[in-house]
């Protein structure tokens, strides 16, 4: 006698059965005791509990969302502290750095801590950078990206810094991803989206296509976490 | 009035952000259960809840009534938890279902009201042995069995979300299936005894 195959004892688990093995495995006994064992294990991992949201999450939901929707956003409340911050960053980051690839070891800040700012400094950095890639995506070809040209060239400095540590501590997947992202402000730096007006769907493409702002966000809050864990 | 997900998907396309609004209350929840279930963290579900409706938004105009908005924002969502895994993997850390990230695991809470010392035992045993099976699935094998398991979709919606043939997404939940069991049986069969 054939037996059932494993594969179609799963499926007959999730009721994708044929007609044919059904009637085999209600008529074997040895088919029927390893369905029963399978059907054992899979109900006890069945239950998988996922925490509650209350009836007003989805409003939740559309209240965080809305702000970041092409037609809703207002595009320079964030322009005075934007300003400010990158430049003074900036000069933090880059007296930190130099400490950190001239090897020199300051009394006072351990290995520790130097890694946490560091966390802390790429957290910031793709925060901001996080702002920019939004307003790249809900840019307007018409109006142009004066003000994004600016906040791009900021970023560009800390970004190549932060690149080139991430590299030196051999952590390939920051350095990739700053190295994505450090090819998007150079274009827009640059100015390449003014050269033609596909230019600026160019670069709304890349950043769509390369996950940009979801991976960007996801490092950010990554980085900060594990910055605040040590 | 009431619009179907077709209809307010629709509207939305051609600006009626009111419409996109009664999309995302209507689907809220089943994005958030889904992209928890993928990720195991509630931080990472609310950041692929976000991202999913917002890569919604931006591509309504590929949307295809014929598939469903549910389906087609799963494959949204689908496609956000493989970019999460794999940033993940690429970064050397905890994968989301290893658990030192996440200090209490869902996979820790697996267990019914009350439980016994005996089924504690047998839950503590397949929990441990469930969380390295799992790490061991390729991405779409562990993606195919949530959808499969736990949100009771079938072989064509999996096949759908996933954007690939039924015959690889039935494959892929086989796979998941047999290698979790390997990994379960044994302490599940003494635990049971």
């Amino acid at each position: 006698m054939t037996h059932i195959t494993e594969e179609l004892l799963i499926e007959a688990y999730y009721s994708d059965i044929d007609d044919m093995s059904r009637q085999h495995l209600q008529e074997c006994g040895e088919c029927r005791a390893e369905f029963e064992r399978l059907s054992g294990l899979l109900d006890s991992v069945r239950d998988y509990p996922v925490p509650e949201r209350d009836e007003l999450y989805g409003s939740d939901v559309w209240a965080r969302l809305a702000p970041d929707l092409p037609a809703a956003k207002p595009r320079m409340n964030w322009f005075r502290w934007w300003m400010l911050t990158p430049a003074l960053a900036t000069v933090v980051l880059v007296a930190f750095l130099a400490g950190m690839f001239t090897g020199q070891r300051r009394a006072g800040i351990s290995e520790k801590a130097r890694e946490r700012i560091l966390l802390m400094a790429l957290s910031d950095h793709l925060d901001r950078s996080q702002i920019l890639l939004t307003e790249l995506l809900h840019a307007d070809p018409e109006i142009g990206l004066t003000g994004e040209q600016d906040k791009a060239r900021e970023l560009l400095g800390e970004n190549r810094l932060l690149r080139q540590s991430a590299a030196h501590i051999g952590d390939a997947a920051d350095a990739d991803l700053l190295d994505a992202l450090e090819r998007v402000l150079l274009d827009v730096a640059n100015g390449s989206h003014s050269s033609s007006s596909n230019g600026l769907q160019m670069i709304q493409q890349r950043i769509d296509s390369e996950a940009l702002l979801f991976k960007v966000r996801i490092t950010g809050t990554d980085a900060r976490r594990r910055g605040q864990n040590l | 009035m009431e619009w179907t997900d077709s209809a307010a998907a629709d509207e939305a396309r051609n600006g009626n952000q009111q419409a996109f609004r009664v999309l995302v209350e209507r689907h809220s929840h089943s994005v958030f259960r889904l992209a928890f279930r993928m990720t195991g963290n509630e931080q990472d579900a609310e950041d692929m809840v976000q991202e999913t409706f917002l890569r919604a938004y931006k591509q309504l105009h590929q949307f295809d009534a014929r598939s469903g908005f549910g389906t087609w924002l799963y494959r949204i969502c689908t496609n956000c938890s493989i970019d999460l895994i794999r940033a993940r993997k690429r970064r050397n850390e905890e994968q989301p279902f290893a658990g030192e990230k996440f200090p209490v695991h869902w996979l820790d809470r697996v267990a019914s009201p009350g439980p016994s010392p005996e089924r504690l035992t047998q839950s503590n045993q397949i929990t441990n042995r469930l969380e390295d099976a799992l790490k061991r699935l390729s991405e779409i094998e562990r993606i195919a069995f949530v959808l499969r398991h736990y949100e009771g979709h079938d072989i064509e919606q999996i096949a759908a979300a996933l954007g690939v043939q039924p015959n690889a997404a039935k494959h892929s939940v086989f796979r998941a299936v047999q290698k979790l069991r390997r990994a379960l049986e044994p302490a599940w069969g003494v635990a049971a005894r």
